[in-house]
């Protein structure tokens, strides 16, 4: 296969791992703000994988320049996609940590067994 | 050559990752997170998105940072590694992660133009772009105009997250906790990041200002506007304290300034139909329809900046004005 | 004529550069105290950033995006030695004392 196919299958590899390193520290770690960091990595992982699909061969990023006829330009649908979920990830991840904060002040802890056990 | 540059900068992804698994200090796995967006703002410039590597270096590489490092200051530092099934953790993800990998044989080669994601509607929004708006960069058309209900949503979140996080910590901590006075008085002690750091602030706000008026001309628009205006606030708040930040721009001009901007942009689609168009149709509202468009996105990406940048300053100040237990 | 001239400089600069981002890397892990190595991570902030971005700046010609790299290089000289004086004043300020290490070692060594 030449170059630019395994680029392309790298691309999905990485996506594949990064997400499976995220689920991990998702599930099988026990601090809260552990958990919340394996999130956004699962989350980056996503918007990498959509951003692969929009690469057209020889094409640039889609900013139509006047005067230049017959341009081959990148898809621009999976970048909006991406571009509003970029900015909700952020706005869930700080809602996750006020509430992390406010668990934290009212058992003492952030471990999830202990806090599990406390109740 | 450059495809030689993407596969060490994934391979760098790949081992950033496992790291912020392995590490068992929060404040490292934190920085290391940082450094991750950095890299993968880096990656999507490579393939082209030039808006989304702005928006994840500004937003990814630069506030979530610094709200981690605010939530990691009001909690633990060090994490306990304990946790029993950890190796059927491991074992369900290694079995996804082969799944997905023997999955993505069958998917299309990268780059090629045939692709089933490159038919239809890509090729439509290309074309029209120049006939209905005439802006250049297409991004921002598409977010703005064609598919501007689901950026007035996402104004919406981030609104509800903003008054969200402003309930949960606007509650005091419990009697009986021993509290110490939020520590207000800043780097005063530390004279050069100050000096630097007065130099720096009007230069980030006028990129920030940048960014917002060039958002149909280069990458660029409202949200990573919104951030890096932030960005130069949060820098003045952490060198001359929180106090001096909170008289500079006060608690009402942010809430004013998130609601002005969530309202602006419901206001645009309102006015519209006021003027017999649709909802959010900005063909109406100058006399020619493509200045009525170029009016409209000019004027929800200003709704947008503003009440990204009022979200996100106010989640900062309720994060930093947050009592410490001792 | 002049355009080769243009890209071998811009070649040497850059592999300057690159070069002294490399000592930077390997003096950031193998020497052996905090303070020696926050001297070999700012090496990368001054010096490698003026080779590679004069290298770039070359390349660009005398255009908008010259003025722009100017502009980022300007801005990197300033905050990257003021991060290196933040985290060495902020060691300090925490009590990590410079040498603490090599002194460890020469005590052990004398000791035993």
């Amino acid at each position: 296969m030449n170059l630019l196919e395994l680029l392309g299958y790298f691309n999905y590899w990485v996506f594949a791992i990064v997400l499976s390193v995220g689920l991990y520290t998702v599930i099988a770690k026990v601090n809260l703000v552990k958990k919340l960091i394996g999130l956004s990595i699962f989350q980056s992982a996503v918007f990498l994988m959509y951003i692969t699909m929009d690469k057209v061969e020889g094409g640039t990023a889609p900013i139509i320049q006047k005067g230049v006829e017959n341009q081959v330009f990148s898809n621009p649908l999976p970048q909006v996609l991406i571009l509003t979920a970029i900015v909700v990830g952020v706005s869930t991840l700080a809602l996750g940590l006020a509430i992390v904060v406010r668990i934290s002040e009212c058992y003492g802890t952030i471990e999830e067994d202990e806090i599990l056990d406390a109740d | 050559m450059i495809i030689v540059f993407a596969l060490f900068l994934l391979s760098l992804l790949v081992i950033t990752a496992l790291a912020i698994v392995r590490t068992e200090n929060l404040f490292v796995a934190v920085m290391l997170t940082s450094i991750f967006s950095l890299l993968m703002a880096a990656n999507f410039f490579i393939l082209d998105a030039a808006d989304v590597a702005l928006t994840e270096a500004a937003v990814g590489a630069g506030i979530t940072t610094v709200i981690f490092l605010s939530a990691l200051a009001l909690t633990a530092e060090r994490e306990k590694i304990s946790g029993a099934g950890w190796r059927i953790a491991l074992l369900v993800v290694t079995v996804l992660a082969m799944l997905i990998i023997y999955a993505t044989f069958d998917k299309p080669r990268l780059g090629d133009p045939e692709a089933p994601v490159h038919q239809h509607l890509a090729p439509w929004y290309l074309e029209k772009t120049p006939e209905y708006m005439d802006i250049p960069n297409v991004v921002t058309a598409v977010l703005g105009s064609f598919r501007g209900y689901d950026t007035l949503g996402e104004v919406f979140v981030v609104f509800a997250a903003c008054i969200g996080v402003l309930f949960i910590l606007g509650v005091k901590p419990g009697e009986g906790a021993t509290i110490k006075a939020p520590h207000s008085a800043g780097l005063k002690h530390h004279l050069i990041p100050q000096v630097v750091g007065r130099l720096l602030i009007p230069f980030i706000v006028l990129f920030g200002l940048y960014v917002q008026f060039h958002g149909e001309y280069g990458p660029g628009g409202g949200f990573q506007a919104g951030a890096l205006i932030a960005t130069g606030v949060i820098l003045y708040a952490l060198l001359e304290g929180e106090d001096a930040a909170l008289r500079a721009v006060p608690r009402g001009v942010l809430l004013a300034l998130v609601i002005g901007g969530a309202s602006l942009y419901g206001g645009v689609g309102l006015v519209c139909v006021w003027l017999g168009g649709n909802f959010l149709d900005y063909s109406v509202l100058a006399a020619d329809p493509v200045a009525g468009q170029q009016l409209g996105i000019l004027l929800i990406e200003a709704g947008v900046g503003m009440a990204v940048c009022g979200a996100l300053l106010s989640i900062f100040h309720a994060f930093a004005a947050r009592p410490t237990r001792l | 004529m002049s355009e080769l001239v243009l890209d071998v400089l811009s070649w040497i600069l850059l592999c300057l550069g690159g070069g002294f981002v490399l000592i930077g890397g390997i003096g950031t892990l193998r020497l052996p105290d905090f303070y020696t190595r926050l001297h070999a991570a700012s090496l990368t902030d001054t010096m490698a950033t003026i080779l590679i971005f004069t290298g770039i700046m070359l390349q660009a010609g005398f255009s908008l995006a010259a003025l722009k790299l100017a502009a980022i290089m300007l801005f990197l000289l300033l905050t990257g030695p003021t991060a290196s004086y933040a985290l060495a004043n902020a060691a300090l300020q925490s009590g990590m004392r410079p040498g603490a290490a090599h002194a460890r070692a020469r005590g052990e060594g004398e000791a035993g």
